[in-house]
């Protein structure tokens, strides 16, 4: 244990030293502080005003970059560091191959999630000085939302690091990755429906098993129950499982993907050639 | 000690080992040497349990690959190229000194025996650091531990004369109590420091030969050197290795380590047409 935390503290401090790290913390920040500066929670859609105007918008933001940009800095720094050479050095000391690969993952979780979670915590800090009442309910659904949704993405991203042998390979893996679960949002899968082409059972198993479609659904389910602004592939999956069902299936499923792909990854990580 | 039994590897369907088997024993200082690509690193690696691979290696019967703490815990390793790390020296020698069950104050009693001061860097981003700085913290990471085998990549190729025969100081103080093995693909720059040479090529062992021991690591050259005349060039170049020269220039005093007589010798046969006379006295410490 005391290997696994000396393990992620290192990688806290080296992203923490990192340029994505700081330009992550800054859009994560930025976005945060421009909604608040465009009056964003004076105006009003589909009823929402106030704070919740402000985390449908953040939220709806966070799952367009956050995916991509974990995705993407975590292959470049794991599969970065291989290729320059700190593996070979930091894993010749006496660190477990367990401790290693989980405490880079612990560390990596933390600096990954805190600027995200510390922007919307900072805008309900912000909301209560003004004297704006704090959806709580929905502060924290959203909070677990995030939680999972980095919790996903940096699994999907270290079982890439663990397969790719190049920074090249694993940052077009991951680029890949992010396109086909943007191909299959439900726009994507409006389209096929209509065409006839699969059969809706199908279409539904794709948006059920695309951690960015159960996002987005979780994410307007809270605003919008009947799901009109969504595809009928949405539409289908609530009304299976029910709003509370689906709330927390969008919670479970990304979360177990993430873990089952960090187990993969690790095994693979153990199995092959470490450097 | 350390025991490699038929151990091959191979990359895409290239043979990097092949079938390479050695037995090395405690006290036993090894120059791996071999061109680029001859499988040396390839070898140290296994060696660290950082590569998978056919055949067996072996640390006091332990494998590296499956018992890495107990063994790693007694390998200290000297990269050759130093990685790009971005945390702070302080953390960097508190992690290994953690991981090593070591007390920090080692490392930096070491890094300042090489004249590094630590306490002037401690803050300073290790990637940020000169190549002969952070060679020096590499190597008193690694002799700062209770390490039993000494595996170093061209560890000397950054340092300055000085620090150059204080590690060799350092090593002479582990002679007996540790393996070392010495990669590079020169031996004249190791081979005063060994007592057994593995010569690899296209991932064999193409010799392995044992040799005389005469030179010992702690032990210094006191040299004179008269050249014909005062050479610019010349002066530059001895003054590299910290010698004094008279006021016209030519006579040049100085010592240099035993260990690093070849080195030596090697700087001085660039200039042999301006030298007149040259003497070398050994005296052990």
């Amino acid at each position: 244990m005391k290997q696994l935390w000396l393990t992620a503290k290192l990688d806290i401090v080296e992203s923490l030293r990192a340029r994505w790290f700081q330009i992550y913390t800054l859009v994560f920040g930025g976005i945060v502080a421009l909604l608040f500066l465009f009056g964003l929670t004076e105006s009003r859609v589909l009823g929402f005003i106030g704070l919740s105007r402000l985390l449908v918008t953040y939220i709806q933001l966070t799952m367009a970059i956050l995916p991509i940009f974990v995705l993407i800095t975590t292959v470049r720094s794991v599969a970065g560091d291989r290729e320059a050479g700190v593996f070979e050095y930091l894993l010749s000391l006496p660190v477990s191959l367990s401790a290693w690969f989980w405490g880079k993952i612990v560390g990596r979780y933390i600096v990954v999630f805190a600027p995200v979670f510390l922007a919307m915590l900072g805008a309900v800090g912000w909301a209560t000085i003004q004297g704006i009442e704090v959806p709580w309910e929905m502060f924290s659904y959203y909070t677990a939302l995030l939680a999972v949704m980095a919790m996903c993405f940096l699994g999907i991203g270290m079982l890439i690091s663990a397969v790719a042998r190049t920074t090249d390979m694993a940052q077009g893996a991951a680029f890949l990755v992010w396109l086909t679960f943007l191909l299959f949002l439900d726009l994507i899968l409006l389209g096929v429906m209509i065409q006839g082409k699969v059969a809706p059972e199908f279409a539904v198993t794709l948006a059920l098993a695309n951690p960015l479609q159960v996002f987005r659904t979780a994410a307007l389910a809270l605003f919008d129950p009947q799901l009109i602004v969504l595809g009928p592939s949405a539409y289908v999956i609530l009304d299976l499982f029910g709003t509370t069902g689906y709330k927390i299936f969008a919670l479970v499923y990304p979360a177990t993907l993430g873990v089952l792909s960090a187990t993969i990854g690790y095994f693979l990580f153990r199995r092959g050639d470490l450097p | 000690m350390i025991k490699f039994s038929n151990v091959a590897k191979d990359f895409r369907k290239a043979r990097v080992l092949d079938g390479i088997s050695l037995d090395i024993g405690i006290g036993e200082r090894v120059a791996l040497i071999g061109s680029n690509g001859a499988g040396k690193t390839t070898l140290i690696r296994c060696l660290l349990g950082e590569y998978t691979h056919d055949g067996e290696v072996t640390i006091n019967g332990l494998d590296p690959r499956n018992n890495r703490t107990q063994v790693l815990g007694t390998i200290g390793f000297v990269p050759q190229l130093p990685p790009p790390l971005k945390m702070p020296v302080g953390q960097l020698i508190d992690f290994s000194a953690e991981l090593c069950g070591t007390d920090p104050q080692r490392i930096h009693d070491i890094a300042k025996r090489l004249g590094l001061d630590i306490d002037a860097i401690l803050t300073r981003q290790f990637v940020r650091l000169s190549g002969g700085m952070k060679q020096k913290l590499l190597i008193a990471i690694a002799l700062g531990r209770e390490a039993k085998v000494l595996v170093m990549d061209e560890p000397a190729a950054n340092l300055d004369p000085e620090a150059r025969k204080i590690f060799f100081d350092l090593l002479a103080e582990r002679q007996n109590e540790a393996t070392m093995i010495i990669s590079s693909h020169r031996l004249d720059e190791v081979s005063s420091l060994v007592n057994r040479v593995i010569e690899m090529d296209l991932g064999k062992v193409v010799l392995d030969d044992r040799v005389a021991d005469d030179v010992s690591l702690a032990s210094t050259l006191n040299c004179r050197i008269v050249v014909k005349r005062a050479e610019p060039a010349f002066a530059k170049a001895i003054g590299a290795w910290k010698f004094a020269g008279s006021d016209d220039g030519l006579i040049w005093e100085g010592s240099i380590a035993g260990a690093d007589r070849l080195r030596f010798h090697g700087m001085v046969a660039r200039y042999i047409a301006l030298v007149n006379d040259i003497s070398l006295t050994e005296v052990t410490n």
